[in-house]
């Protein structure tokens, strides 16, 4: 069972802002998925490899050209905050 | 016109008995008067859509055109498409124009076919119910007090009211088949990796794929055969040649082997959606197809492994949402930290919230193994459950989902019982399998029951064949909703 | 009290690619910001990877060069965390099942060999960059760098000074030149190196470690290292206890201090990335790998060490593959073969001269085939090597071909014994108090003879032959 704190941490790690209403609703709801998962958890799964993909099929790869143009004006078009052909956000501290 | 199928479209357009620009126009006119009944449609342009009809009328006029050119088609607003709004069901991406085209979208503007409008979608395409849209619940055109089934609500809805001829879907857990079922209307989800999820907007990209909602398996076929084939641009997306979905529908069903899984008529299954699911097989024996019993012994274990997985790959995937690039930024913030979290509690909602925080949590430090390590070994066991099953048959039958459409608002509280709900869609796509729903009867309040077919892998021709069986017997494909008639 | 550093690096190496890891955009250092980004590279939605054949192969080059094992199927996962340089909110990394583990590196501290044992190196994404106050109080973001293929390069924690750290960062920098696959440059940031370092009392399990940032030159690496090792030691005899955390290294104070960026505890939340499969790589690729590979530095090293060379001069050749190359070629080209001579020359007077123009010997305006004609001449005795020096001053400015040039200016030495034998005859009767001095056992006389003796001949004398004539006589 998760503890507010935990919520908390998550939502920070998501980058996610939570009033305390919707914290403890979340603590709930989520309480409730993890519950429903833990069916299976239970299940024994030894020896069973993990499967990351529904095909098993290896990568293709792609040639070494540069096949893209500038579209900087179009993409930045977009853009909440560009300056100067930058992106802009509040001032880093490194 | 609104009832004719995509061949009849086609035919009359070929024969310029009608104009593209009078086909769309039509289905326009239709949309603004079903729109605030509906809400199917998150953004329409009439004068782009007409645009783009009058160049398909001149490419039909000049001879040799596509037979789906000047067909207008509705998208799932998760395909990007060049000039197009694409909003993904979002506040975050509620002004973002999308500045390339979605391969499927490439795919269809190359055929001449014409973009209708976006539909309306649950956020990110996380719903079941399409309650989850920022843009409001869509409604289920039989009864508009009633759900269309989530995630790809809109196109479902935009089909069963006649208001577009065919729309595009993505399946990721259900979100084709289940609407389709609750709107009774033929949806398929094809195999994994059939159809590119370029220009996709992603939400779990190990299960998400695209597929189409229509009147009938033929219309279902004539989308596929556009939409599927192979694309560099997405190294999940299969190097093989598809198939002759339309040529191939006639095939019949004498000899096939069904197989019905014994798990999935169990208490879970609502009795007014068993009766017309055994009915429909029973119709299919009779055709010549023998039954035989399969088993997916893990099945119950689906929804668990989906809610692992499925949320892990999508806290990932929606990170990109950030107020950096593009998409919605917060108005008010302070430092860098600060921006991020506001930009992204304002512009999600909250089962995207809740789904962000279940997917960090299973992939967090000291929890990985026990959640998402588990669930891709369930996933494993999901997957070799129906390889086994097809030792036994051709394809299984069963519900698309355990109950008809239920009223807007009244499993939004429960959200568990929700996903709990998607216990025979998801499997399939975990597995990676294509599937399909097709209608087959009414259920309680007259509200329509779905007939899933889950095929092996890359069987779309054998499946729509199947489907297109069925519809050739019976004519269940072909009601629609008195209100929108 | 006796304290043990332990050092491990990782470096990042850019990797010479036209395009970048998993899109199609250039790679070309400078342009304008924002301009050579894809959707790909901005994380549009709908976006997807598709990875760069050349990333792969020149992984598998490095894995080849320091002896690692090439997996035959590795994996990409994504390390998600939130920064403005990262688009898609995570960087395409490979954590479980790396292109390269194992293999090492031989390096050089002082006249002491040693190695040093690699973990690992993946493949990865590099982020954009951050440029600081581009406006007033914001942070601007430019993405051209964002996507550019990185080969993550991890040694074990087999270090245990900063001499070896950097003796180590200079093997591998000029290793990642050789085989062609990072082009080095520190200043435009394709080679650069972060440090974990810890302290503890010999024979102690080990300390806790810091990791240190931003060290884009060797100096820095080591003056990092040193100021780090200081801090720590420092700490834990005050009683104290190292917090493991990133630091940044500030080259204005020479100190190290923590990143405020990183302060957050990091749960990178690793998972395979759904959007690429894994990447199988054949035996057969390995081979057409390894056939097109140029001979590696170690393995001439110790060639060149069979040629009875020093350690120090056989190190110092095979610092880059243009100069081990230029070595080879004029070794071959000389008829009179001294390769412990030819090494001098070409780590001395050679190196001297292209440093002076800022070349290196890729772009030698002397040939191979020129240098060894000087070398010859200098072991035939036609040149002094101080007219040998002049000689190659002037090939490099390009006065034209070694024989040419000694003929115009007149340098060729006098070995000829008897113009020689008249020098001598003269030099003896005209300084008869220097043959007295030397008589009388003062042996700085003999050589205030043979200076005589040059300096009648205009320096051109050949030395040697200059002194026997000289014993030969004073012993008469």
């Amino acid at each position: 069972m998760l503890s507010l704190e935990e919520i908390h941490r998550l939502a920070r790690l998501a980058r996610l802002e939570l009033s305390v209403a919707e914290a403890d609703d979340m603590r709930a709801q989520i309480n409730g998925i993890l519950a429903m998962v833990d069916e299976m958890r239970a299940v024994d799964t030894t020896g069973v490899a993990p499967m990351s993909h529904p095909q098993e099929v290896t990568q293709r790869l792609r040639e070494d050209r540069v096949t893209e143009t500038d579209q900087r004006e179009l993409f930045h078009s977009l853009a909440p905050e560009v300056e100067d052909g930058l992106y802009l956000v509040p001032k880093v501290i490194e | 016109m609104h009832n004719a199928t995509l061949t009849e479209l086609s035919r009359r357009l070929h024969a310029k008995e009608v104009s593209s620009v009078e086909v769309a126009g039509y289905f326009l006119e239709r949309i603004r008067a079903a729109s605030t009944q509906l809400n199917a449609f998150i953004t329409v342009d009439e004068e782009k859509t007409l645009a783009q009809a009058r160049v398909a009328d001149a490419r039909i006029a000049q001879g040799g055109a596509h037979r789906l050119a000047g067909i207008p088609i509705a998208h799932k607003d998760l395909f990007c498409a060049k000039g197009w709004r694409t909003t993904c069901g979002s506040k975050i991406l509620e002004n973002f124009v999308a500045p390339y085209d979605a391969h499927v979208i490439e795919r269809f503007n190359a055929a001449g076919a014409v973009i209708l409008g976006k539909t309306n979608m649950d956020e990110f395409a996380m719903g079941s119910s399409n309650e989850n849209s920022y843009f409001g619940p869509v409604k289920n055109p039989w009864d508009t007090r009633a759900v269309p089934g989530g995630s790809s609500g809109g196109s479902a809805a935009a089909v069963a009211s006649r208001i577009a001829p065919a729309a595009t879907g993505t399946d990721t857990g259900g979100s084709i088949r289940q609407p389709a079922s609750f709107t009774g209307v033929s949806g398929l989800r094809p195999t994994y990796g059939r159809v590119s999820r370029y220009g996709m907007v992603a939400f779990a990209s190990s299960l998400d794929q695209a597929g189409a909602l229509a009147k009938s398996a033929e219309d279902l076929a004539m989308m596929l055969d556009v939409m599927a084939g192979f694309d560099a641009r997405d190294s999940t997306c299969m190097e093989r040649p598809k198939d002759d979905y339309v040529g191939g529908l006639a095939r019949g069903v004498k000899g096939l082997r069904i197989g019905v899984p014994r798990e999935y008529f169990s208490k879970d299954l609502a009795r007014d959606v068993g009766e017309p699911i055994l009915a429909a097989i029973d119709a299919y024996r009779r055709q010549g197809a023998a039954v035989v019993e399969v088993s997916l012994p893990n099945q119950h274990l689906s929804v668990p492994a989906y809610y692992v997985l499925a949320p892990a790959e999508a806290s990932s995937n929606l990170a990109r949402y950030d107020g950096v690039r593009y998409g919605h930024r917060a108005a008010e913030y302070g430092d860098l930290l600060d921006m991020y979290c506001k930009t992204r509690a304002q512009g999600f909602g909250a089962e995207a919230k809740r789904r962000i925080l279940i997917g960090t949590y299973v992939l967090s430090h000291g929890y990985y193994d026990a959640y998402y390590l588990k669930a891709q070994q369930i996933r494993r066991l999901i997957a070799r459950d129906f390889s086994e099953a097809f030792k036994a048959c051709d394809v299984i039958m069963g519900p698309a989902a355990p109950c008809v459409a239920y009223d807007i608002g009244a499993k939004i509280t429960d959200c568990v019982q929700m996903y709990l709900d998607d216990l025979y869609t998801i499997p399939i796509n975990l597995a990676g399998l294509p599937g399909m729903s097709i209608p087959c009867g009414f259920g309680d309040r007259a509200r329509p029951v779905g007939l899933q077919i889950v095929g092996n892998y890359w069987s779309e021709a054998l499946m729509l064949s199947v489907a297109h069986a069925y519809q050739q017997a019976t004519d269940w494909h072909t009601r629609m909703p008195a209100a929108f008639a | 009290m006796n304290w043990e550093v332990v050092i491990g690096l990782e470096t990042h190496a850019q990797l010479t690619t036209a395009s970048k890891i998993f899109s199609g955009a250039s790679t070309r250092f400078g342009a304008s910001p924002n301009t050579q980004v894809s959707a790909i590279d901005l994380a549009m939605p709908g976006t997807l990877p598709v990875l760069n054949k050349g990333a792969v192969e020149r992984a598998i080059r490095f894995g080849l060069a320091v002896g690692g094992t090439i997996a035959p199927l590795s994996a990409f996962e994504r390390k998600n965390y939130f920064y403005p340089d990262l688009p898609k909110g995570y960087q395409i990394s490979q954590y479980v099942q790396p292109v390269v583990t194992g293999g090492g590196l031989a390096i050089v501290v002082g006249d002491k060999d040693g190695f040093v044992p690699l973990t690992r190196a993946h493949l990865e994404e590099d982020a954009g960059k951050l440029l600081h106050d581009a406006v007033a109080g914001r942070s601007g973001v430019d993405l051209n760098r964002a996507g550019t293929p990185l080969l993550e390069i991890v040694t074990e924690p087999a270090m245990r000074s900063a001499a070896e750290a950097v003796a180590y960062a200079k093997a591998l920098h000029s290793l990642v030149r050789w085989i062609g696959i990072c082009d080095g440059n520190m200043q435009e940031g394709s080679f650069r190196c972060d440090a974990n370092v810890s302290v503890r009392r010999r024979g102690d399990p080990l300390g806790t470690r810091c990791e240190i940032k931003n060290l884009n030159s060797f100096r820095f690496l080591e003056k990092a290292i040193e100021f780090e090792v200081r801090r720590q030691v420092e700490l834990i005899g005050d009683g104290g206890r190292v917090v493991q955390e990133t630091r940044l290294f500030d080259p204005d104070r020479g100190e190290t201090r923590p990143m405020r960026s990183k302060e957050d505890a990091q749960d990178y939340r690793y998972f395979p990335d759904p959007d690429l499969l894994p990447v199988a790589i054949a035996p057969q690729w390995i081979e057409e790998v390894r056939r097109s590979m140029p001979a590696l530095p170690e393995a001439l090293r110790r060639d060149f060490l069979g040629y009875g060379m020093s350690p120090y001069d056989a190190a110092l050749l095979t610092e880059s593959r243009e100069k081990a190359e230029f070595f080879r070629a004029s070794l071959a080209a000389t008829k009179i073969s001294q390769p412990v001579s030819l090494a001098h020359w070409v780590n001395g007077e050679m190196s001297a001269l292209l440093n002076e123009r800022n070349l290196d010997f890729a772009a030698s305006p002397v040939a191979p085939r020129d240098f060894a004609r000087l070398h010859d001449r200098v072991q035939d005795s036609t040149l002094s090597s101080k007219a040998a020096k002049e000689v190659l001053h002037a090939m490099t400015a390009g006065e034209g071909d070694p024989d040419a040039i000694i003929e115009r200016k007149g340098l060729r030495q006098i070995s000829d014994s008897g113009a020689l034998e008249e020098a001598v005859r003269e030099a003896l009767a005209a300084n008869p108090k220097l043959v007295e001095d030397y008589r009388a056992g003062k042996e700085k006389a003999f050589n205030a003879l043979v200076g005589q003796v040059m300096k009648a001949t205009k320096g051109k004398g050949n030395p040697q032959e200059v002194s026997r004539i000289l014993r030969e006589r004073l012993a008469s």
